[in-house]
Order: C-alpha cells, then sequence, then structure tokens
C-alpha cells in the first residue's frame, strides 16, 4: 500500500481504509459542528448548512439535485429504504423483476414484498458472469412496478448495463420504477441518472468510514413515497433521525476526493489487473471468475486446489487480505458463483481480490508469491 | 428489603473429618464469585452457606445467578430479613411470597428459633402465619405433608428470616478439592462438557487446543476461547494454552500410514499435553471422547492414545449418547458457540477410511518411522501461547 509498505490489503470491495484527510475532516466537524442542525440558534444554523454543503458535494458527484439526495446508515439502508418505500408508491401492478446476482439487501426486502403478494421475477446471471439484460426486459410489461438491478457486482465485479436497461424499461413502461444498487460502482465508473428513480451509494467503499451512505431518490417519486421509519422531518421526513453530520461531511470529503482521478485510476487499476491476471497464467489450475467486462478493481478466480479460508489465512500470515465471497456472508459460499452454476469446488476455492487507488504493483507481486507458495505447501483437497 | 443468600451442602456434608476443608474452599469460592458483584459476609453454620450483602444497592439477582453456577451446593434459595414482631413478619412474607403464592393450591408454613426467648413457639407463629396468609390467598389449602410451596420462618437472635422458593443447585463438589486436571478442547461440543462435568467432581482445570494456521483460522482460536470463558462460570479461571500444532501434524501427514493418521496425530496431542500439564501441575487430562463416535474413539484406539503418556487420562462422556451430551452444552450454553463452524485442528488431514481397530504394534511402528516427531513435538509444547481465562458473564466472541 503506499500509506504502509508492510501491509498488502486488497480487500477494498469490502470496505476500504479511511483516508487521512477524511478522518481529518470528521474529525474537525465533530468539535466545531456539535450543534444539531435543526436547532434555531446560531450553532445549529452553521451545522446546516455544513450538512447542505456536503449534500450538494454528493449530489455533484452523482449528477443529481442536492435534494434529491438522502444520508442513510449505509449502503444496505440504502436499498432497504429505496425498494420498501418506492415499491407501496405504485398500485397499478405487482410485477418486480430482478438480476439473480444482488446484494441481500436488496434480496431480502424483495422476498418480503414476495409474500405480501408482489410477484418477483429473478433473471440468473449468465456462466460467465454476465446479465443478460434483454431477458430481464422481456419480463418487464403494464404490471411491473419495479426493476431492480446491481450496476456493479460485489463478488465478481461484473459490470451490468443498467443505463440501457433503465432506458428500455422506461420505454416499455414509462411508469415502473427502477432501482440500482450501485455501492460497488460509485468511483469506479461513471454513474448516469437518466431514468434511474432510486440508487444507493455507501461511504465506506469510498474511503469514508462505515456507517454513512445515500440515497438518491427522485423527485418524481418523493410525494407518494413511504418511508419504513416514522418519527422526524429529517432528510425531509423520509429518513428521519438527526444527522450524522461528521459522516456525511467526510462522506462529502471522500466522493470529493476520488471524483477528481476517475480518469487516472482507472488506467492504474487496469495495469493492477493485468499484472495480477498475467501473474495466475502461471497456474494451470486458475480459472477466472470475472467475467471480461467487470471492473478493473475486482477480480475473482477459483484456484480448484486449496479451501479458500485455509489460503486465506495463510495469505494474512503475511499480511495480505483478500476474501473468498462477500464479506457480508461472513465466510459462507459465495451466492453469486453460485448463481452463476459454478461447481462446488470452485466455489470453495474462491478468492477475490479487489484493489482501490492506495494498491501499488508490489502488492499484486507480494500477493502472487505468498500465492504461489501456498499452491505448494499447503495441504489439497482430496478429490 | 435486605436480602441473603443461602446455599445448602450436597455430597459435601456426607464428608467425616476433612468436611472442615471442603467448606472453608467453598467458602473462599463464593466470595471470589461474589467480589465484583458487591461486598458480601460469608458464612457457614449448620451445612447451609450464608451470603449477606454487607451495602445496600448489590444487585442481587446477579449474586445469586453467579453462584447458584458453583458446584458443591445442593440447592439455593433467598430469604428476606425483617423485624421479629409478628405483624412485621405477616407483611413482609406477604410481600415477599404473595406472587409464590398464586397459581397452586397447597402450601404450609414452617418454623424454627434459635431464639428461644421469642414470645411465641414455633407451632403457634406456624398457625398464626399460616391463617393470616390463608386470609390473604383464600383459594389455597393446608398441606402439611405434601404442599406446593413450603413459607420457612426463622427466628434468629437479630431478626426474623422469610425464606424464598429452594431452587436446586449444581451438585457436586467445590472446583480445586479434587486437584487439578488438563482438559482437552478441541472447539466442539462434546469439550466444553467434558470440562464441566470433570469440575462438577471438583477438579480445578485448565484447557489446550491445538491451532494449525493456517488450516485452522483466527476465528477458530477466538471460538475456543469463548468455550472456555463460557465454561469458566462452572469451572473458574484458567487457563487454555494454545499450541501450534502445524509442524507435527504436517509431518504425520507426510510420514506415516494415511489409515493410520488420526490415531497417531492424537497419540502426539497427548504427549504434548501431557508435557503442559506436568509444567502446570495437572494431575491427569480430560478429553471429551465417547465410545465409537468416531473412529479414534474405538476401544482400540483408546487403547493406543491412551499408551502414548503416563497420565490418566478421564473420559466423563465415555458412555453418554450425543443427544444427552447436547442436552448438557445446552444447559451450560457452550452448544450454540460450539456449532459455530471454523474448521478445528482435529478434522483437517484426516483420511476418508481410517482404521477403525489400530493395533498398538502398528502404531508404534509408525512412530519409529517418524524420527522427527519428538523434536516438533517438543517445539509445539514450548511455543504453546497461555491465555488467561477470567470468569466472566460476557463473553465478546459470538462467532
Amino acid at each position: 500500500m503506499l500509506q504502509n509498505p508492510e501491509l498488502h490489503y486488497l480487500d477494498n470491495a469490502a470496505t476500504t481504509i479511511v483516508a487521512p484527510e477524511v478522518a481529518d475532516v470528521i474529525d474537525k466537524a465533530m468539535r466545531e459542528h456539535w450543534a444539531n442542525p435543526s436547532s434555531l440558534y446560531g450553532p445549529g444554523a452553521r451545522s446546516e448548512e455544513a450538512l447542505n454543503a456536503a449534500r450538494a458535494a454528493v449530489a455533484r458527484t452523482l449528477g443529481c439535485k442536492a435534494k434529491e439526495l438522502y444520508f442513510t446508515s449505509c449502503g444496505s439502508e440504502s436499498n432497504n429504504l429505496a425498494l420498501l418505500g418506492a415499491a407501496r408508491t405504485r398500485t397499478f401492478g405487482k410485477g418486480i423483476v430482478v438480476s439473480g446476482f444482488e446484494h441481500p439487501s436488496v434480496q431480502r426486502p424483495l422476498e418480503r414484498l414476495a409474500a405480501e403478494g408482489y410477484n418477483v421475477t429473478v433473471v440468473k446471471p449468465r456462466a460467465d458472469g454476465t446479465l443478460d439484460i434483454n431477458e430481464m426486459l422481456d419480463h418487464v410489461d403494464k404490471n411491473t412496478i419495479l426493476v431492480a438491478c446491481m450496476m456493479v457486482n460485489n463478488e465478481v465485479g461484473t459490470r451490468s448495463e443498467v443505463e440501457r436497461l433503465a432506458a428500455e424499461v422506461k420505454r416499455r413502461n414509462s411508469r415502473t420504477i427502477v432501482h440500482v444498487d450501485a455501492v460497488q460502482a460509485w468511483m469506479r465508473v461513471p454513474i448516469k441518472l437518466d431514468n434511474i428513480d432510486t440508487l444507493a451509494v455507501s461511504g465506506h467503499k469510498i474511503h469514508a468510514p462505515k456507517g454513512i451512505g445515500a440515497l438518491y431518490l427522485s423527485d418524481r417519486l418523493v410525494q407518494a413515497f413511504q418511508p419504513p421509519y416514522l418519527g422526524g422531518e429529517q432528510e425531509r421526513g423520509l429518513r428521519p433521525g438527526t444527522e450524522n453530520l461528521p459522516y456525511a461531511m467526510g462522506l462529502a470529503a471522500a466522493a470529493t476526493r476520488l471524483a477528481k482521478t476517475m480518469h487516472s485510476r482507472d488506467t492504474a487499476m487496469r495495469a493492477l489487473n493485468q499484472r495480477l491476471r498475467d501473474g495466475l497464467k502461471a497456474f494451470p489450475e486458475v480459472v477466472i471468475n470475472s467475467p471480461a467486462n467487470a471492473v478493473p478493481e475486482v477480480l475473482n478466480f477459483s484456484e480448484n486446489c486449496i479451501k479458500s479460508e485455509t489460503m486465506l489465512a495463510w495469505l494474512a500470515e503475511a499480511q495480505i487480505y483478500v476474501s473468498s465471497a462477500s464479506a457480508c456472508g461472513r465466510g459462507q459460499p459465495s451466492h453469486t458463483l453460485a448463481a452463476m452454476g459454478k461447481d462446488p469446488l470452485s466455489i470453495d476455492t474462491a478468492i477475490r481480490v479487489s484493489f482501490c487507488g492506495d494498491n501499488t504493483s508490489e502488492d499484486v507481486d507480494a500477493f502472487l508469491n505468498r500465492f504461489e507458495d501456498g499452491m505448494k505447501h499447503l495441504q489439497r483437497i482430496k478429490k | 428489603m435486605h436480602e441473603i443468600i443461602m446455599g445448602y451442602q450436597g455430597e459435601m456434608s456426607l464428608k467425616g473429618l476433612n468436611r472442615n476443608q471442603f467448606e472453608s474452599a467453598m467458602m473462599k469460592i463464593l466470595r471470589y464469585r461474589l467480589k465484583t458483584v458487591g461486598k458480601f459476609k460469608v458464612y457457614c453454620t449448620q451445612s447451609t452457606f450464608y451470603m449477606e450483602p454487607e451495602e445496600e444497592d448489590v444487585d442481587m439477582d446477579l449474586a445469586f445467578d453467579r453462584v447458584s453456577k458453583v458446584f458443591g451446593l445442593a440447592a439455593l434459595s433467598r430469604a428476606v430479613v425483617c423485624d421479629k414482631d409478628f405483624d412485621t413478619i405477616c407483611q413482609t412474607a406477604e410481600d415477599y411470597l404473595g406472587a409464590s403464592l398464586h397459581g397452586i393450591r397447597t402450601f404450609k408454613v414452617e418454623a424454627r428459633r434459635s431464639d428461644k426467648t421469642y414470645p411465641m413457639t414455633s407451632p403457634e407463629l406456624m398457625r398464626e402465619l399460616g391463617a393470616y396468609l390463608l386470609g390473604k390467598h383464600n383459594y389455597l389449602k393446608v398441606d402439611v405433608h405434601n404442599p406446593d410451596f413450603k413459607v420457612i420462618v426463622e427466628i434468629r437472635d437479630y431478626g426474623a428470616y422469610i425464606h424464598g422458593p429452594k431452587v436446586p443447585g449444581e451438585g457436586g463438589l467445590p472446583v480445586g478439592t479434587s486437584g487439578r486436571a488438563l482438559n482437552m478442547l478441541s472447539g466442539g461440543i462434546d469439550s466444553p462438557v467434558a470440562a464441566y462435568r470433570m469440575a462438577k467432581r471438583g477438579l480445578a482445570l485448565d484447557h489446550i487446543h491445538f491451532a494449525s494456521p493456517p488450516y485452522t483460522s483466527e476465528r477458530a482460536k477466538l471460538k475456543v476461547k469463548a468455550l472456555a470463558q463460557l465454561t469458566s462460570i462452572y469451572t473458574g479461571s484458567s487457563n487454555l494454552f494454545v499450541v501450534p500444532y502445524t509442524k507435527p501434524q504436517e509431518y504425520i501427514r507426510d510420514n506415516a500410514p494415511d489409515v493410520l493418521f488420526t490415531v497417531l496425530m492424537r497419540r502426539s496431542m497427548m504427549r504434548i499435553a501431557n508435557v503442559i500439564a506436568k509444567k502446570q501441575g495437572c494431575e491427569a487430562l480430560i478429553t471429551g471422547e465417547s465410545l465409537a463416535q468416531v473412529a479414534s474413539q474405538t476401544v482400540k484406539a483408546l487403547q493406543c492414545t491412551d499408551a502414548a503418556q503416563d497420565l490418566p487420562i478421564l473420559r466423563p462422556l465415555i458412555g453418554m449418547d450425543k443427544t444427552e451430551i447436547v442436552e448438557t452444552a445446552r444447559h451450560i450454553n457452550t452448544f450454540e458457540t460450539s456449532i459455530l463452524p471454523y474448521e478445528d485442528c482435529c478434522t483437517i488431514f484426516t483420511p476418508p477410511h481410517p482404521k477403525i481397530r489400530p493395533e498398538l504394534a502398528e502404531i508404534l511402528e509408525a512412530e519409529a518411522a517418524m524420527p522427527g516427531l519428538a523434536a516438533l513435538e517438543a517445539e509445539a509444547a514450548e511455543n504453546a501461547e497461555r491465555i488467561r481465562i477470567r470468569i466472566t458473564d460476557q463473553v465478546e466472541f459470538e462467532g
């Protein structure tokens, strides 16, 4: 890593290390902006002003109006809020279409809606990890109230064409809501909100702390929106609770920081990804699970020899940190790989490497060297 | 309301001349358990241990919960202390026990008085208090032979004690009165239960765990630490020794016949445990083995493991079914932690078809072909990490 050559943190899809400048902004905000943004006196007004500035800064990176951006506690909350709140604004039908490799914070709320009588159609990814947008569109008709699709998959990195999906959905049914989980996409790929109604992002994937996220919610939906939580007028009454101003300011600082380097980072990430792919070619057993259109930040592969849990611990002994599936699953087998129809051995031996702007080629080399040692010495799964 | 806790001796009261030693050990344990709850006076008369808080605002529910998990008490109850005049006794009995008298049919009052100057005799007290309570709970009947609930009043020199309901204790003997042993803690369901059962017979415990990174993860170790903490509520404070076992384990895998791997590994673990046990002053080893549960727990396999070292191996679960073991594991609250899915050292490298009836001769022959093993075992024992396990009500790790 740039900050610490001993550390090789390659699990940035799980979470990122808080950037020092972001931590400074939060530290300063905690000391200076102690007042409640809703309070009428001077310090309260200054807090409100700072909150508005943070909101505007985050909105600018997404290309939406400041009032269409709502601060939440995380990406999972944003997904829940959007899906449970938005579905009930549409009464003309019961149809919901969703991709087969969504994050659990999209899957579970939709399961609840299905139990309440909504008709949820799940479109599985292809075996190569890509999503057939046309198949999703085939299920969209006049009764479809909601289409949800993740922009970048958290486990294999698939970049789905949500822009085309959104445009085509609206052409088929202009009243259908399009929700996009952009937690892994934000600050990795450019986001265009045309035709998208709700979009979830999270702070801790972009070097802000855990505990802050945001939801873009189109003004078209606000009037009928039914928030799951009640009790306050904050965030226009859609997400009540005293605002987490320091973290909102941290989110704004983190987003602004990364927005400046989108292009140069993309080039650097492609180079790291290619270096890793080249290094892995030395191992005939390795099969890449990430599809060709995946973002360069994520590379998922199966080594087909050693249990991922063992390989992870082996790498961790040398301060090289990667993951087996998503960190949210706590070591549970990958649902994305299962949805892609991978066999049990490749699921049990899957490794996800995910980069951020602070990674260097030394990190990739350290990983490859240790990985090579592990492939030589560690006990192989008996077939 | 001033409350005290009473603990009743079980098996301990059958001891002869050395009963004093058991009683003083017990009082030491009770004082230690109550130390962090508040200031208590602990003493023993007539086979009963009394625990009286000496300050206000003591959490008596917590205190009762702590001492109810101490081995050596057959039963426990709480009592409230009040003034000795009869009206106060009646009022206090109603306030303290009224709730226990709901939903039952029959009761009786028992009275004892060590203060013989008290104006009422015991039979009078029983009759009068009984009449008062009948007046308050008109659905009750008195049954002196087999009552649903007993109201017990004791008149002592400095006050009247009204006892609450008696609840069963854990039984057994005070921990430490039978010596000290080293428990082999794998992380599964059985080994915490084995620790519990042997502590119940008065053994103080240390634990030993074999870790094989990178095959076993950091979380597997945290899980074992949590299990040791959970059992500490019964067994008292202990040491957990975590032995880095990767090298001996890999050596056995590479140099011994596949089918004998498990028994050879267990013998190797026993030898390491023996070294650490002796260093710690432990006089026995404890395992959670249950006959024929797996290939390494057949009679033949146990004979081979026994022969590996010279300390007695205690196997309290040898005749128990898995369902019985699970029942105890749930009772001591270790089950949920035990079933967390982290790989432990016993399950890695295991052959698909281990030998079920190994002969000691072939085991010894296989060991003779592994000249480098002893040095690796010595190194592992030397590098064992010692983790101090203190009695706690809260375990941090939840998996």
